[in-house]
């Protein structure tokens, strides 16, 4: 057997990356990012003359728990028909034995890369309350994400939310233990989960956070993104709808402490920071209270309270003082409040020089 | 370069080699370890003329050195997979061997006992200079067990193409995908009036070899992994497609 050169080593890695999409209605375009369990590739569905995007397994699973995690993520995506998640079209197995699954190609951004652009806490706010929509539509159908963070939620060109990568998704009721078996491992496939579920991404961008990957949803290990996992998913134990709360108010904070890039740009140094308002620190506290029993009891719950926040009403997670008080229904009422001064101070000013 | 050295000794199973390379039964044990030595010769080897600058004659010596222990005692006893993969344990033994050697000046060179294992030494040697010198040591260690598994893959593709029939599939994949350079590369037209065969022929007998190929590659790579988790990071870093 001949030497093998630098070239030829590297043109057969290339070979073998790609996936195998001989007998199949599709046509691989280039690399898109990679996941925990498989690589995200950008294809042409030739059929229906479209961009799509596939999800593909690194190797076939000879003991098949990874097919079997694939499939179950794109199951539960068929069943979350919902605009804010990420439609699936097709799954089944290539010729090389690998597990894929067919999705709708994402144009846009990340919402780590995407909130740099968006300066207004207002439209920070407005955007997480879309976040919460398909979460709230999820859990109606009894499904919880368990991997909500900012790396894992799409903003589309034209500003659609679409909250991605359910491959740790668990559906209630279904036979899942929650203990924790051996120590729990930030595997390389988390450190570099940057693209997971994320089919638009730069491949040379890196992520912030690392998930917990481990085979397999079932055996009850621990799965999730530290920083964004709450306590108990931490932990191992049973979760409901309150560890995706966790999350969401982990993310919450996330799009409150980051600095805006025009912003920072724009901002004199000392300024840069604007405090956050009492009200929504204490959303967030509530969101990511330690003890579930004390955060918001549902998703819709949070985004109730959010909703609230912006109408300039009083938000459940905090109780504010008289001058508080009256310095929100100031500026919620501010145009009437400064007519009516007005209009009462020309009459005072009338009165007091037709008096003279 | 010897048979046994060729990893042909090896049936294409899909166990764990280092697994077998640490189990009580001698001989399931030998073939392992002798299958891990096909594997990893020159890449030691290499290493070793890189890492060290050492002579060609002292690198010869280390690495006789090394896979005589290898082969000899337990040396993979001390291998645990849960805490690096076995490239890294097995570059890590070969530094420790090095400052070993070094540090004892009255050591004495190899001579006796046990015959020198059949390393081809003189390919490896024009080898090593069809390779510019690396930035990092640790990287082109990487590389030189890819180009190693890539080579082993070739071999293990070329025998069952042979024995199944298919001699033309791995002759036209030979001749596409191992071209030197792009430029040199044939079209698939250029291949079907070479081989005389349609295009859809050279097409579909590119992909079942390139399909085979990765197989082999996976095989081999299972076997070099000591369990499932391990196989799974090396597949993320051989075959990611961010890998590189």
């Amino acid at each position: 057997m001949k030497w093998l050169s630098d070239q030829v080593v590297d043109r057969l890695q290339a070979t073998l990356q790609l996936p195998d999409l001989s007998g199949t209605r599709y046509r691989a375009l280039r690399y898109l990012g990679r996941g925990g369990m498989g690589t995200i590739w950008l294809a042409e569905d030739t059929v229906l003359d479209r961009r799509v995007a596939l999800k593909v397994l690194d190797a076939e699973d000879d003991s098949g728990e990874l097919a079997s995690r694939l499939l179950r993520e794109a199951r539960i995506l068929a069943r979350l028909e919902h605009p804010g998640i990420v439609p699936v079209h097709d799954a089944g197995t290539l010729a090389d034995g690998r597990v894929f699954y067919c999705m709708k190609y994402v144009e846009g951004q990340r919402l780590d890369h995407a909130v740099r652009n968006i300066s207004s806490l207002l439209e920070r706010l407005r955007l997480l309350e879309r976040i919460a929509e398909p979460l709230a539509f999820a859990h109606s159908k009894g499904i919880l994400h368990r991997d909500l963070k900012p790396e894992n939620i799409m903003i589309g060109s034209f500003g659609e939310v679409l909250v991605m990568d359910w491959g740790v998704a668990k559906i209630k009721g279904s036979r899942q233990t929650a203990r924790v078996i051996g120590r729990p491992e930030i595997t390389r496939e988390g450190v570099e989960s940057k693209a997971e579920g994320d089919p638009t991404l730069d491949p040379s961008s890196t992520s912030t956070t690392s998930s917990i990957h481990l085979p397999e949803t079932e055996h009850g290990r621990v799965l999730g993104t530290p920083g964004y996992m709450s306590p108990e998913q931490t932990r191992g134990d049973s979760v409901d709808e309150r560890t995706d709360v966790f999350s969401l108010g982990a993310i919450l904070n996330f799009m409150l402490s980051a600095t805006a890039a025009k912003e920072a740009d724009s901002l004199p140094r000392a300024g840069r920071s604007r405090p956050i308002p009492r009200p929504l620190q204490a959303i967030c506290a509530k969101a990511m209270a330690p003890d579930p029993a004390s955060r918001y009891a549902s998703i819709a719950d949070l985004s109730a309270d959010l909703a609230r926040y912006l109408e300039g009403l009083p938000v459940t997670a905090y109780r504010e003082n008289l001058v508080e008080r009256a310095g929100r229904v100031f500026a919620r009422h501010r145009v009437a409040i400064v007519l009516v001064t007005a209009y009462l101070l020309m009459r005072l000013l009338l009165i007091l020089f037709s008096r003279r | 370069m010897a048979d046994q050295a060729q990893g042909g000794s090896f049936p294409a199973t899909r166990h764990s080699i280092v697994a077998a390379a640490q189990s009580n039964d001698p001989i399931e044990r030998s073939r392992a370890l002798e299958a891990i030595m096909a594997a990893y010769w020159k890449p030691v080897y290499k290493y070793i003329r890189r890492r060290w600058g050492v002579t060609t004659e002292d690198a010869q010596d280390l690495t006789q050195e090394f896979f005589a222990r290898l082969l000899e005692k337990d040396f993979l006893d001390a291998y645990d997979p849960d805490k690096g993969r076995l490239r890294t344990f097995l570059r890590t033994c070969v530094d420790r061997l090095y400052w070993n050697q070094s540090r004892d000046a009255q050591r004495q060179k190899r001579s006796g006992g046990s015959a020198p294992l059949p390393l081809d030494f003189e390919e490896a040697e024009r080898e090593l200079t069809k390779v510019a010198t690396p930035e990092s040591i640790e990287d082109y260690f990487e590389k030189e067990w890819v180009r190693s598994l890539f080579s082993l893959a070739l071999q293990r593709l070329r025998r069952q193409c042979e024995s199944g029939g298919k001699a033309i599939h791995f002759a036209l994949f030979e001749r596409y995908d191992l071209a030197e350079e792009d430029a040199s590369k044939p079209s698939y037209a250029q291949l079907a009036g070479e081989f005389g065969l349609p295009i859809t022929d050279v097409t579909n007998y590119l992909a079942f070899a390139r399909r085979e190929f990765r197989r082999s590659v996976l095989d081999q790579l299972r076997e070099m992994t000591a369990n499932e988790e391990e196989f799974r990071r090396e597949v993320q870093t051989l075959l990611g497609a961010d890998s590189r």
